[in-house]
């Protein structure tokens, strides 16, 4: 599990962008396309350099009126794949 | 037969075939396009908003060496307002410090950098480009400076395989965050260089070996897309990822194939974008349908498990191998010509001492009598 008070940030030369052909979210790295469903769009959504995990994951709960442990489970699989990848960076 | 054909993903812009350093690996054809045959700026801008608009996401700027295009700060911005992921795929040769923050300036995504060795020596006897590496070097230098998204393309064969090592590491030094371990593969002007540059079986052994070790050390840092020496494998690689499925690629006079070295097969006619819209290319043009989806697949691989994994393979390697684009990719070891393959590469890799045979320049204008010294 990510600690609270890191800080998820999409790095330069990675972009979430509106695939308006497909009709969906995607984010663009270099070589790769990730289709983003609602849940991972929502979280990345939310990911701004500047709000720590914790934070984010309070803004989740409140916005789906979800358990937080289940958000903070779930965001935190998906953040730490898309660190794995190196498509994001986890700052501590 | 009714395929469902989704729209492509990638495409591939060859902007110029003109390039400083002359490879013996170069993929492009044996006959280069002439620099005066090349599209315009208007016509690459034109060719950039139909592709973001049939659904490419991604475009990669490459060529020959598209730096040595003039405009390419102009046609860097011209994709991006098309709403490109942009790629500049370079050897780094001919880029300045100041160009680099025009590049930057002009939204520039990411670069491509390529690496033909890790010391001067073996990069520029291989580029056929004395002091090319010292000024790549320069240009990787700049490139972290700026923090630029970089991968680093390591083009692995029998003389450099031993470099691996030292080239993960340079990766890392430069600050990039992926690298491509590309063995070469032996298209276009390459195959006249097949016995000198195939790596021995063991070597293909060895890479992989290296590869996945270095996957696991490197985990979270940085990220290795590997290409394997396919004439050593028991499958044949999924040759962009499926025949007209997910990328297209533009030649400097406009020509859209469905692959690179796709002008190797005789019987594919190409479409050019100063003539038809890309979307009827994409979609109904004899050369994007002729190996779609699985209908058209001979045996063995019609009746095959892995048909919707690796589509038969490669149709210009069948091409180069067997004369015939039709069949099996011979690199599958269930191909019938795969005992004749597996016995010249023997050979070859037997009698690897051949010379490296440089590739030459394209002309500067398309009529070859007037070809510029």
């Amino acid at each position: 599990m990510i600690d609270a008070d890191v800080i998820p940030e999409i790095p330069r030369g990675v972009r979430v962008h509106r695939d308006t052909v497909r009709n969906l979210w995607v984010l663009l790295a270099p070589e790769r396309v990730l289709p983003l469903d609602d849940t991972g769009q929502a979280i990345l959504d939310r990911v701004d350099g500047t709000s720590s995990f914790g934070q984010i994951v309070t803004g989740l709960a409140e916005a789906y009126a979800a358990p937080r442990d289940q958000i903070a489970a779930d965001a935190s699989e998906f953040l730490t794949s898309l660190q794995a990848r190196r498509v994001l960076d986890l700052k501590s | 037969m009714t395929v469902r054909v989704a729209p492509p993903i990638a495409m591939l812009a060859e902007l110029t075939h003109r390039c400083p350093l002359s490879c013996p690996y170069c993929s492009n054809p044996v006959e280069l396009s002439a620099r005066d045959a090349e599209l315009t700026t208007a016509e690459w801008t034109d060719v950039f908003t139909q592709a973001a608009a049939l659904g490419v996401l991604q475009l990669h700027l490459s060529g020959g060496e598209p730096v040595a295009r003039r405009d390419i700060v102009e046609l860097v911005t011209a994709a991006r307002q098309a709403g490109l992921y942009t790629n500049l795929i370079t050897s780094g040769i001919g880029l300045s410090k100041r160009r680099l923050d025009e590049l930057e300036a002009a939204g520039l995504d990411h670069i491509q950098l390529s690496l033909q060795g890790t010391d001067a020596a073996m990069a520029d006897e291989i580029g056929g480009y004395k002091g090319g590496y010292n000024r790549k070097m320069q240009v990787a230098d700049w490139i972290k400076e700026l923090g630029f998204p970089l991968t680093l393309n390591f083009v692995m064969h029998r003389r450099n395989q031993h470099q691996l090592p030292r080239a993960l590491e340079m990766a890392e030094e430069m600050g990039a965050r992926r690298i491509e371990v590309a063995t070469v593969q032996f298209h276009g002007w390459a195959l006249k260089n097949t016995a000198a540059l195939i790596p021995t079986r063991e070597q293909a052994m060895e890479a992989n070996q290296m590869v996945a070790d270095a996957r696991k050390r490197l985990s979270g840092r940085l990220v290795i897309d590997y290409v394997p020496a396919d004439y050593h494998s028991e499958f044949p690689k999924r040759c962009m990822g499926g025949w007209g499925s997910s990328g297209l690629n533009v030649t400097p006079e406009g020509l859209v194939l469905p692959c690179h070295a796709a002008q190797t097969i005789p019987h594919l006619d190409f479409a050019s974008v100063r003539e038809t819209p890309l979307t009827e290319i994409w979609y109904e043009s004899g050369a994007f349908n002729a190996y779609r989806g699985t209908d058209w697949l001979p045996e063995p691989c019609q009746s095959c498990e892995r048909k919707t994994i690796d589509f038969g393979g490669c149709r210009c390697q069948a091409m180069a191998l067997a004369g015939d684009p039709g069949v099996t990719d011979p690199v599958c070891t269930r191909s019938p010509h795969h005992a004749a393959l597996t016995e010249m590469t023997a050979a070859m890799n037997a009698d690897s001492d051949q010379p490296l045979v440089y590739r030459s320049a394209p002309p500067v204008h398309a009529d070859k009598d007037v070809q510029d010294a």
